[in-house]
């Protein structure tokens, strides 16, 4: 069936498709601000232009996704301005790497980590897609409410120096999550809203994310100008990866391929959780040995593979139960339903060349995305050598119109001036920008999925303990509190 | 036939230039304003019926420019429109029946329906209630008992927010039903209609209130019951499920395609937009897209469409007065 598959994938047309889409993604996702969603929503206008076939429009879409998310890491590891909250965790230790001079390295390893990732993952796609489009049913609200708490624990993993800061920087994520009209309340009660009324839909997390990063990259430019202290970006190096780098980081590009593509599955847990979860597993594995946080290539592959097999599994719950995983897969689905297709899981039996066609062309373009993206590393990883004067500009001048873009307010650009200022005192003070995206990706999730859960269980707090998954998850987050201190125990007994 | 209802239209309204009516009829460098993002209903009621269609009838002059400004439930559209478009003869705006539920609800301010003109609507999604297949409850009234007798044991759960279309829907049959506190129905919104429906599949919720063409994918796949439409009659699409009409609650509601434009504007311009909404809603192209879209034929245009707008403004806003979602 996969060669029927590839059959679909390999015509002329959606084998173009591909490429485009995924050309087009890459670039669009390097731009700050704009990520899958908006490439896709941008892109869409050309499917019904064209005619497209439901499967050939996927196929387009699916190449837009993967294309951007490592569009999105280029800027994440060059310019510290990632495009998504799930490109943040890219930026923790793509960005010092690229800051010593290893930008290619940075760059190549997001490359393989990405390809790794994805094309592992369409494999865990052909085999146990149906199997796993039960999870998506089994996961209610009290089962996604302990997920949330579980990748809380990624917080540990965050506080270079103070646990303390980290949790101020999550909590200030979850105060911005809480801005806007509360939909689970009678009448929307409006949080925070101070009687602005574009604050009514809340702030979005793009405009925080280019805010609290990109922003503040240029206040900081700014002031160590005017201080004098313009830091020198270390001279590029040649040498891409090692095989030592290569072979160091294969245990964790396949741990974190699995931990994102089960996470992808769940509708709603999306990418973001993914690359958090999987950067901390990883950090923690490496232990005191690591260098995570200060430039550490395996904190490059972890959350890069992880994001990549997420966006496979939220493919999931797409082609086998109708139902989008993910933002990005409701637009594509609801794209697909202005085509004539009926959502649902007879869009298997429907559109028979959706889901192998899917699967196959995702071979391909994680095939096109690697052998378009590794030639062009090097010459990627010269926009370093562009003197900040020039570069700092054209980052703000990037962010005003990729958050421009995404509503067509000026009261986002002012909110994105804001955070910016915010992030350049969190940087100044030595505050963790990452926490603050946790908080606020998870912020509105933990919250809606908490309160539908006990509105089920009539207030039983019983209903966050009394399955087994709930319970499964509760001793991975127990465990993966727990874990690095019982191991650093047992060291210092063994020397 | 188009062109003599367009002519003779012009012909009443704009004497001076009936000489060359076909031409002074058509309008060109229009805009469709879609009050969401791409993809999902307003997207796809600029985009197919009006852009794509009219053109293709050949009832506007060139294309028709797309435009996509999501914010505040179609709120921030809304007051684009009626602030700073207000005479602009060129623009339509997409609407449904949300749009009337959160003009009733006040959600977008102080805002009216009269701060506009209501054009036409060209396709219905009607309302449905439904089950997991193996639900306990067989029929309307089955749940409609539990409702009474036990609501907190029958979570229903849709796609819109608390107070919205979804939720209003259910309490129309509760209202119906003679059910005095709505507010003991158990509603749990989730994030659209997909996710809804995966609740009542896994017999975590008792039942699912939404549109039909969220459900047809479901039920054919034989995992769900339609245990009521709330439609006149029965929809072919939904297979041999029940109207609530049927049995015995009077209740018929579903959301709507339309469009409204600015209240500005001639009524020149306000009748030729009535008669391009109108032509296309006759169209056999239409009714053939329709019917991919899950769509069932409604149409309604002009003072009729503004009668019912202004109707289903009043019985949400009453029945939300009740619920506690507006003062």
């Amino acid at each position: 069936m996969l060669l029927h598959g590839f059959s679909v994938a390999l015509s002329g047309l959606n084998v173009f498709l591909v490429f485009i889409g995924v050309f087009l993604g890459t670039i669009i996702g390097m731009l700050p601000g704009i990520g899958p969603i908006n490439a896709i929503a941008i892109l869409f206008p050309i499917v019904l232009q064209f005619e497209l076939t439901p499967a050939s429009a996927l196929i387009f879409f699916a190449g837009i996704f993967y294309g951007s998310q490592y569009g999105n890491s280029i800027s994440s590891i060059l310019l510290n301005v990632p495009g998504t909250s799930s490109a943040a965790v890219t930026c923790i230790d793509g960005n010092p790497l690229a800051k010593q001079g290893r930008a290619g390295s940075a760059l190549a390893m997001s490359a393989v980590a990405s390809f790794s990732g994805g094309v592992l993952s369409i494999f865990l796609l052909v085999l146990f897609a149906p199997l796993l489009s039960k999870l998506a049913i089994d996961f209610g609200p009290a089962e996604y409410f302990v997920l949330m708490v579980c990748a809380f624990t990624a917080l540990t993993s965050f506080s270079h120096g103070s646990f303390i800061k980290a949790v101020f920087s999550a909590i200030l994520g979850l105060a911005i999550a809480t801005v806007g009209i509360d939909e689970l309340s009678f009448g929307g009660m409006r949080r925070f809203t101070f009687g602005v009324e574009e604050l009514g839909d809340g702030i979005d997390f793009i405009v925080v994310v280019i805010g609290v990063f990109a922003i503040s990259e240029v206040f900081l430019f700014l002031s160590d100008m005017s201080s004098g202290a313009v830091q020198k970006v270390a001279p590029l190096k040649s040498v891409l990866l090692s095989l030592k780098e290569l072979k160091d980081s294969v245990a964790g590009i396949l741990r974190s391929c699995v931990t994102g593509f089960l996470v992808g599955v769940l509708p709603g847990a999306g990418a973001t959780i993914a690359s958090f979860l999987a950067y901390n597993t990883e950090k923690k594995m490496a232990g005191d040995k690591g260098n995570f946080g200060k430039g550490d290539l395996r904190g490059v592959a972890a959350p890069e593979s992880a994001n990549n097999s997420s966006a496979v599994g939220s493919f999931i719950p797409l082609l086998v139960l109708g139902v989008p995983g993910s933002e990005t897969t409701a637009v594509m689905l609801a794209a697909l339903i202005t085509l004539g297709v009926t959502p649902g899981p007879t869009m298997l039996t429907d559109q028979p060349d959706m889901f192998w066609g899917v699967a196959a062309s995702m071979f391909i373009g994680n095939m096109v995305l690697i052998v378009l993206n590794l030639p062009l590393v090097k010459l990627l990883a010269k926009i370093l050598l562009v003197p900040r004067w020039i570069l700092m500009p054209l980052i703000a001048i990037l962010s005003i119109v990729g958050v421009y873009v995404l509503n067509g307010s000026e009261f986002d650009l002012l909110l994105m001036l804001i955070f910016g200022v915010i992030g350049f005192i969190m940087r100044k003070t030595d505050f963790p920008l990452a926490p603050l995206i946790l908080g606020l990706v998870l912020g509105g999730l933990i919250e809606v999925n908490f309160r539908r859960a006990l509105t089920y269980s009539y207030g039983e707090f019983s209903t966050f303990y009394d399955s087994p998954i709930t319970i499964g998850l509760w001793l991975i987050t127990l465990f993966s509190l727990v874990a690095p201190f019982a191991i650093r125990k047992l060291k210092n007994r063994s020397q | 036939m188009r062109k003599i209802v367009i002519s003779s239209l012009c012909a009443l309204s704009l004497g001076v230039a009936s000489f060359n009516p076909a031409i002074a009829a058509k309008l060109s460098g229009t805009e469709c304003l879609a009050p969401a993002g791409a993809g999902g209903g307003w997207d796809f009621t600029c985009r197919v019926p009006a852009a794509q269609m009219m053109q293709k009838l050949n009832l506007i002059d060139g294309s028709m420019k797309v435009v996509n400004m999501s914010g505040s439930g179609g709120g921030k559209a809304f007051s684009h429109v009626v602030t700073t478009r207000n005479t602009d003869e060129k623009l339509i705006v997409a609407a449904s029946a949300a749009t009337a539920t959160r003009l009733a609800q006040k959600v977008y301010g102080d805002y009216e329906a009269d701060d506009v003109r209501w054009v036409g609507a060209l396709g219905m999604d009607y309302g449905v209630i439904v089950v997991a297949k193996d639900s306990a409850y067989k029929t309307l009234d089955d749940l409609v008992n539990q409702f009474k007798s036990n609501p907190r044991r029958a979570a229903i759960v849709g796609g819109s927010s608390v107070g919205g279309w979804d939720h209003i829907k259910a309490l129309l049959i509760a209202k119906e039903a003679g059910i005095k506190n709505l507010r003991s129905i158990n509603y749990i919104p989730f994030d659209n209609g997909g996710k809804a429906m995966l609740e009542v599949i896994s017999g975590r919720a008792a039942a699912f209130t939404g549109d039909s063409s969220e459900v047809i994918g479901q039920l054919k796949a034989g995992k769900v019951r339609v245990l009521a439409v709330l439609s006149d009659k029965r929809i072919p699409a939904l297979g041999d499920a029940k109207t609530a009409k049927e049995q015995g609650y009077d209740v018929v509601g579903g959301n709507w395609r339309a469009f409204y434009a600015p209240a500005g504007i001639s009524d020149a311009s306000y009748n030729n937009w009535v008669s391009a909404v109108k032509s296309v809603a006759m169209s056999p192209e239409w009714s053939d897209l329709r019917e991919k879209n899950g769509l069932a034929e409604f149409t309604s245009f002009g003072s009729d469409f503004d009668g019912f707008v202004r109707n289903q403004i009043a019985n949400v806003a009453a029945i939300s007065k009740e619920l506690g979602v507006t003062k």
